[in-house]
């Protein structure tokens, strides 16, 4: 469970070797858009060190690639696959068999390099028309794909639309691929919210992004990520009630019950998945951190 | 009567400036100033050599000292800071004699006292009299508090005042009395602008240092000195500045009432001073335009000699009185020694300024730095030079995680405050350690045998020698 999706660019030392002290419960290490042609080499030895030489942080790593019709991508996948990221992110992703061809390598590598197989997942970054219409597909299309990213930058381009801050014209490609997520039991992240400095602007996209069910949301700026942390944070309130459903669940067990009420009402199933989502999210709150 | 002159050869001739004298300088016009330039340029003319220049601080424009070095005109420096140009010319062995740097305190304490001679002090003046009455708050080459040039001016045999912005007798608002003064020169110019202050002094968006100065912000917080009466001292750069905005946030959300804000003064500060946080600032040197508008405006703004600031000639000194302070560093090593002279070369490119003394006059004095920068860890075994001794620091903040100097028997305390607060603290051997990690163990920097500067503790005793670099 993840609030925040840090986008850390693959060729900046600095950034890379704090990727895990900026508050994120996760970060993209980016090869694609953050890195020019001259130096996707440079990047992905520099990528792949940093996460060898930082080992265990606490801080989930996904690695952003470079698209599949390029030179780089498998390039890129050779270099990190080796430290077991917990995803690799493919950009541009059209259609499920995007995914089958990296899932495919992904395997490949796994076995070359003696790693469980299923150690490396993958989070689709839907960012085209097509990608949004096949979400479904997407989001079921290996049982790699744990996640998926929405981009709205690049969406909007293919949608021929300009990328307001109110973000009315990526409505339609949010709720389905929430859906698209949802129905195949897997999490979802919102678009980058742009402006580094309007955080006003910010808490809006990132509560509006909540309401409509998104798991968390992505950031390029570290100066968004405690915003974004808190608003996607669990209230206190809810952190009690999930324990105390947990707790009930528990009592029930060990007297042998079947159906258990609390505050009057039942506790079925979606309850129970609730309140252990919501713990879990309490676990990953201060994204390692704080100790 | 009038002490006005024509010009700065006339000045040089009337103080009777000849081989082997001690001239001083001043540095609030920073890496604007010109005065230096112009008058060692008469003393070369001249064909005076074997001067020392005793300036409180040295800047990259002050590049032409290294030409003077090279001729013999000037065979000693000794200064509080020195920059990174004049600092490597040093550094390879250039200048006759071991340069002698001192904390700011110390060296007006040293002229004081009388450990420190100076024989003519060209005092660079933003706005004077005829007579002498000088100060920096006002002129277009303003650059607010004098601090650092009072003791030059009250203790050299012969006090210079060169000014760009002579103005009727008597100068209302003066800094430096008359009294001290022989000589007044009026030039075109005393500093370009652009090098005395910066427009605004902005706080860093680096993430690192973000992270690093609300950590500071938690451990100012958890120390139980933050509290009606705080008294608060901070950089301009890096992670000390940002500190401050998130010591002012705790500051306003808990209504607390600061007594004083001190150091070299930003605007930032003249903001906390505005906003309620702070009853005064006092202020021994300005950083931007902000702070020296305000010191010109506002009396709870106020102007203190260095002596007053951070010495230890008189029976107090502010810094006595300070309970934070904020403090960068280059290296830090795992008895808690902090080194600002040298750079990972082992070249001179700083120095303490009011380091040592406000670490060393603070309840609280806290090291904000990167653990790992370019290409090298903060923590080491033992500094390439010490400029602060490492009983006077308190605690070292970083990125990955803050450390507590236990040897010091208040900071047990702390420690269990701070662990109790859930902040990360981290054993200092541990810290370096984890830099190592990421870096690898440095190679130690190769020295030569001639010692090319002597650093001197604010008290005036030898506190570290700086070497040559090895192949200079």
């Amino acid at each position: 469970m993840r609030r925040t999706m840090l986008f850390v660019p693959g060729n900046s030392p600095n950034l890379l070797m704090n990727f895990d002290i900026l508050g994120a419960d996760s970060v993209i290490l980016d090869l694609e858009d953050a890195v020019s042609p001259a130096e996707k080499d440079s990047a992905r030895i520099l990528v792949r060190s940093m996460l060898q030489t930082m080992g265990d942080t606490g801080c989930e790593v996904i690695v952003r690639i470079n698209p599949v019709d390029t030179d780089f991508w498998k390039e890129d996948l050779r270099e990190v696959v080796k430290c077991c990221p917990s995803m690799i992110m493919p950009t541009k992703v059209g259609g499920p068999e995007t995914v089958k061809q990296v899932a495919d390598y992904i395997g490949q590598l796994e076995k070359e390099y003696g790693i469980p197989e299923g150690t490396v997942g993958i989070i689709p970054l839907i960012e085209t028309a097509l990608g949004v219409e096949n979400a479904f597909a997407i989001a079921g299309a290996d049982k790699r794909v744990r996640a998926m990213l929405l981009g709205g930058e690049d969406l909007t381009a293919d949608l021929r639309c300009k990328r307001t801050k109110e973000g009315n014209e990526i409505f339609y490609a949010r709720s389905r691929m929430v859906c698209a997520a949802r129905a195949c039991g897997i999490d979802v992240y919102d678009t980058p919210f742009t402006d580094v400095n309007d955080m006003e602007g910010l808490r809006k996209d990132a509560e509006l992004a909540k309401s409509l069910g998104f798991s968390g949301k992505s950031s390029i700026s570290p100066g968004h990520v405690a915003a974004i942390n808190e608003i996607f944070s669990p209230t206190q309130e809810e952190i009690d009630y999930a324990h105390e459903v947990m707790d009930t669940i528990e009592e029930a067990k060990r007297q042998g019950k079947g159906v258990v009420a609390l505050r009057g009402k039942m506790i079925d199933a979606p309850i129970v998945n609730r309140a252990k989502q919501v713990i879990e999210m309490e676990e990953a709150m201060f994204g390692g951190v704080r100790q | 009567m009038s002490k006005l002159i024509s010009s700065i050869k006339e000045a040089v001739e009337l103080c009777g400036i000849r081989d082997g004298m001690t001239v001083s300088f001043h540095h609030h016009m920073r890496n604007g100033d010109k005065v230096l330039n112009m008058v060692m340029e008469v003393i070369a003319e001249k064909g005076i050599k074997d001067i020392t220049v005793n300036a409180s601080s040295i800047f990259d424009c002050h590049e032409p000292l290294i030409g003077y070095m090279k001729d013999g005109v000037v065979t000693g420096i000794e200064c509080g800071y020195m920059g990174a140009k004049v600092g490597r010319a040093v550094s390879r062995g250039m200048l006759k004699n071991p340069a002698v740097f001192r904390t700011h305190g110390g060296r007006a304490s040293d002229m004081i006292k009388g450990t420190s001679h100076v024989d003519v002090a060209f005092v660079a003046a933003p706005s004077a009299d005829c007579m002498g009455n000088c100060t920096g708050k006002y002129g277009k080459s303003a650059c607010g508090s004098m601090g650092y040039a009072f003791a030059d001016a009250q203790t050299a045999d012969k006090v210079v005042v060169i000014t760009d912005n002579l103005r009727p007798y008597p100068l209302s608002g003066f800094s430096i009395p008359e009294v001290y003064v022989d000589y007044v020169v009026e030039v075109d110019e005393i500093g370009d602008p652009k090098g005395i202050v910066s427009g605004t002094t902005q706080i860093t968006r680096d993430p690192v240092g973000l992270r690093i100065a609300q950590y500071a912000a938690e451990v100012i917080e958890a120390s139980g000195l933050l509290k009606d009466g705080f008294s608060f001292q901070t950089g301009a750069g890096g992670a000390t500045l940002a500190a401050a905005k998130y010591v002012k946030e705790k500051m306003l959300a808990g209504g607390i009432k600061g007594s004083f804000g001190m150091g070299g003064i930003t605007g930032y500060m003249v903001d906390m001073l505005n906003e309620g946080c702070f009853e005064s600032l006092i202020d021994v040197q300005c950083f931007d335009l902000k702070a020296i508008e305000s010191i010109n405006n506002d009396p709870r703004h106020m102007e203190v000699s260095a002596e007053q600031y951070a010495g230890v000639s008189g029976r107090s000194a502010a810094v006595d009185s300070l309970d934070v302070v904020l403090l960068g560093a280059t290296q830090v090593d795992t008895d808690f020694n902090v080194n600002v002279h040298t750079d990972s070369n082992g070249y001179i490119m700083g120095g303490s300024g009011g380091h040592s003394d406000t670490a060393a006059g603070a309840k609280l004095a806290i090291i904000l730095a990167p653990l790992v920068r370019a290409r090298l860890p903060l923590i080491t075994d033992r500094c390439h030079c010490i400029s602060t001794p490492g009983s006077t620091v308190d605690v070292v903040v970083t990125q990955r995680g803050i450390a507590v100097n236990t040897s010091i028997e208040k900071n047990r305390q702390l420690e269990e405050a701070l662990k109790a607060k859930g902040l990360p603290v981290v054993d200092i051997k541990e810290l370096k350690a984890i830099g190592e990690k990421i870096t690898g163990v440095p190679k130690p920097i190769k020295q030569g045998d001639k010692v090319i500067a002597k650093v001197l503790y604010r008290d005036g005793t030898l506190l570290d020698e700086i070497h040559q670099v090895a192949g200079e």
